[in-house]
C-alpha cells in the first residue's frame, strides 16, 4: 500500500486540515554521501496513536525520528511537528519545540556524568521554572513510574541496558510531552525486560494518551502493544480480542528501498497481499 | 587484510573535494569561534558550567604549568649564563630571563601544556558525547550544546590561562633565580632587581594579551575536533591527536603574528 506524498492543494495546510495530526512527513527525502536513504516519505501520526516504524537496518526509521525534532534536515520535502514546520525553523527556534516533545534514544543516551536524578531532571532544571523541590518530587514520580526510584543516586554507568531505557523513558515523559519519539527502546533487551519495557509504552499511550512513533525491529512488541490496553486497577496491561469494542489507537508504517509501502492498522497488516510484507511479518 | 583489501578500502579523493572539505572545515570552525562569544551575550548564561570548567582547566593545570615555566627559566638562566659569561656580562641574567619569560616563553609554554592537557580533553570528551548520541539528546531535550557545553569552555580557558601565565611567568623567573644564586653565585637581590627593573609596560602588556588569544585557541580548537568527530570510538582517538596537533601549531604560528601586531602597535 504505497502512500504518495501529500497532493499539492493539502501541502501548504497540512496541519490546518488535520489538526488532530501532531506530526506529518510530506514528501520528504534525504540522502547521506550520496546514497538517497529516504525518498519522498508521506504519512501522518494523529494525536493520541502510537505508530510503529518498521524496516531492515538502514532503512531510514532513526533518521525519520530525528528529521520529526529538527535534529536532520531533509534534503527535500516538509516536516510538521505539533504544526509547525520544522524543516523552515532555525535551530534557535527549534529547542522551544522540542521542549514539547520526548524522544528515547536507542541506545539510551543517557549523560554519563551525571547521576539518574540529573539526567530525569536535566529539562526540568535547563527551563529553571521549577524549585528545587518541586523538580526532586516530579523526577521521583518518573522514576515511579518506570519503577526506578531506587536509582535516583546512581550514575548511568551502574544500570543494566535496560534500566537505562527506563531512565530514558523517565527523562523523556517528565514534562509529560504531548509526543514520544521512541527509537528501539527494547532492542537488545531480553523477553522479560522488553515486556517490562511495551507495558511502560502503553500505560504512557492509554493513561496519559499521549500519541508517538516506535522504531522497533522486533514486530512482537508492535503486536503486543496494538493486542494489549493497560489497566489502572491492576496496574499491568491486557490482552483485548480482536473486534472486541475497545479501539486501540495503534498503526504500523513499513519501509522498503526509501519508500513507504505499508501505512495502516493491524487489521490491514494481516490481511495485506504484499509478499515482501507477509514475509515480513512471519 | 590482505593488500588488494586494503588498498581498495583507501578512499581517493580528487585535489577539489580535497580543498572543498578544507574551506568547509574552516568555515565551520569560524562560525564556532564566532557562536562561543555572541554567547556570552545570549541567555542563559552556563554560570555553574564556566566555574566547574575554570576549575579542571585552571586548577587542573596549574601544576604542570608552574612545573614547566619554573625548568624552562631555569635552563635559559644555564644557558645565557654560558653566552653571557665570555663577555663578562653574566650580571644581566635577570633581564634576559625576564624579559625571555614575560615577553615569549611564558604565555607559549602555558598556552602550549593547556593545549596538550585541555585540547585533548575538551575533543575526548565532546567526541565521546557525539558518538554516543548524548549531544543529539541535548539537543533533543531543547537544550544548545553550543550555549552549554562549548562557550563555558573557551571563557574559562581565556580567562584561566591568562591567571596561568602570570603565575607561569613568575615560577620562570624563579627557576632562573634558583640557578643564578646556586649555580652561578649571582645575588639574589641583584638578580631579581634587573629582572623586574628591565620590564617595561610593552612587553608585560605583549605577555598578558597572548594568553587570550592563545586561551581562545586551546578551546575552540577542542570543541571543534569534539564535535565534528565521525566514526565511534576510533573517531574520538583521531579527534582527540588532531585537536593537540592543530592548536599547538596554531599557537606556535599565530604568536609570531601575534607578537609581530603587537610591536607595531605598542611601537616597541
Amino acid at each position: 500500500m504505497p502512500t504518495p506524498s501529500l497532493p499539492l492543494e493539502e501541502r501548504a495546510t497540512a496541519t490546518l486540515d488535520h489538526p488532530q495530526d501532531v506530526i506529518v512527513f510530506d514528501d520528504v527525502a534525504i540522502s547521506f554521501e550520496e546514497n538517497m536513504v529516504l525518498d519522498g516519505i508521506s504519512f501522518r501520526l494523529p494525536r493520541g496513536e502510537t505508530k510503529a516504524l518498521f524496516g531492515v537496518a538502514g532503512s531510514g526509521k532513526s533518521t525519520i525520528l530525528k528529521m520529526a525534532l529538527g535534529l536532520l534536515k531533509p534534503d527535500r520535502g516538509h516536516i510538521y511537528t505539533l504544526g509547525e514546520d520544522v524543516t523552515q525553523m532555525r535551530e534557535e527556534d527549534l529547542f522551544d519545540l522540542r521542549r514539547k516533545v520526548g524522544i528515547v534514544f536507542q541506545e539510551s543516551a543517557l549523560f554519563d556524568s551525571l547521576t539518574v536524578h540529573d539526567n530525569v531532571a536535566f529539562r526540568l532544571m535547563e527551563e529553571g521554572s521549577a524549585s528545587i523541590g518541586e523538580i526532586d518530587e516530579r523526577v521521583r514520580e518518573a522514576l515511579r513510574f518506570v519503577e526506578l526510584e531506587h536509582t535516583v543516586a546512581m550514575f548511568p554507568s551502574e544500570l543494566s541496558g535496560g534500566m537505562r531505557r527506563r531512565v530514558a523513558i523517565a527523562r523523556a515523559i517528565i514534562t509529560e510531552p504531548e509526543t514520544i519519539l521512541y527509537d528501539s527502546p527494547t532492542g537488545g533487551l531480553d523477553p522479560v525486560t522488553s515486556t517490562t519495557i511495551v507495558e511502560l509504552l502503553v500505560k504512557q499511550r492509554d493513561v496519559y494518551k499521549t500519541s508517538s512513533l516506535l522504531v522497533t525491529h522486533r514486530l512482537q512488541d508492535a503486536f503486543m502493544m496494538a493486542s494489549h490496553v493497560f489497566d489502572p486497577k491492576t496496574n499491568h496491561m491486557r490482552h483485548v480480542e480482536p473486534g472486541g469494542r475497545v479501539e486501540i489507537p495503534m498503526a504500523f508504517l513499513i519501509l522498503r528501498e526509501g519508500k513507504v509501502i505499508f501505512d495502516g492498522d493491524l487489521h490491514q497488516l494481516v490481511q495485506t497481499k504484499d509478499e515482501y510484507i507477509r514475509e515480513f511479518i512471519s | 587484510m590482505a593488500a588488494g583489501d586494503f588498498l581498495s578500502s583507501i578512499e581517493f579523493i580528487s585535489p577539489v573535494d580535497y580543498a572543498k572539505r578544507k574551506i568547509q572545515s574552516v568555515q565551520e570552525y569560524a562560525l564556532l569561534a564566532a557562536q562561543s562569544v555572541a554567547n556570552l551575550f545570549r541567555r542563559p548564561v552556563y554560570g555553574a558550567d564556566m566555574m566547574q570548567q575554570a576549575d579542571s582547566i585552571g586548577f587542573g593545570s596549574l601544576p604542570i604549568v608552574l612545573a614547566s615555566v619554573f625548568f624552562t627559566g631555569a635552563a635559559l638562566a644555564l644557558n645565557s649564563a654560558t653566552t653571557l659569561s665570555r663577555f663578562g656580562a653574566t650580571t644581566v641574567i635577570g633581564q634576559l630571563v625576564s624579559i625571555g619569560i614575560v615577553r615569549e616563553l611564558g604565555p607559549v609554554l602555558a598556552g602550549l601544556v593547556v593545549a596538550g592537557r585541555n585540547a585533548s580533553g575538551m575533543a575526548s570528551e565532546l567526541g565521546s558525547m557525539i558518538v554516543t548520541e548524548q549531544i543529539d539528546a541535548m539537543r533533543a531535550l531543547g537544550t544548545d550544546p553550543m550555549k552549554k557545553l562549548v562557550t563555558p569552555r573557551v571563557a574559562a580557558s581565556v580567562v584561566m590561562l591568562f591567571f596561568l601565565t602570570i603565575l607561569g611567568d613568575f615560577m620562570g623567573l624563579l627557576g632562573g633565580s634558583v640557578v643564578a644564586g646556586v649555580l652561578l653565585g649571582m645575588d639574589a637581590h641583584e638578580y631579581w632587581s634587573n629582572a623586574w627593573q628591565t620590564l617595561v609596560f610593552s612587553d608585560v602588556f605583549m605577555g598578558l594579551m597572548k594568553p587570550l588569544v592563545f586561551g581562545f585557541i586551546v578551546a575552540t580548537i577542542g570543541c571543534y575536533y569534539g564535535l565534528t568527530t565521525k566514526g565511534g570510538t576510533q573517531g574520538v582517538g583521531r579527534s582527540t591527536t588532531e585537536a593537540v596537533v592543530a592548536s599547538m601549531i596554531l599557537i606556535i604560528a599565530v604568536d609570531v603574528f601575534v607578537t609581530r601586531f603587537l610591536m607595531v602597535v605598542l611601537g616597541s
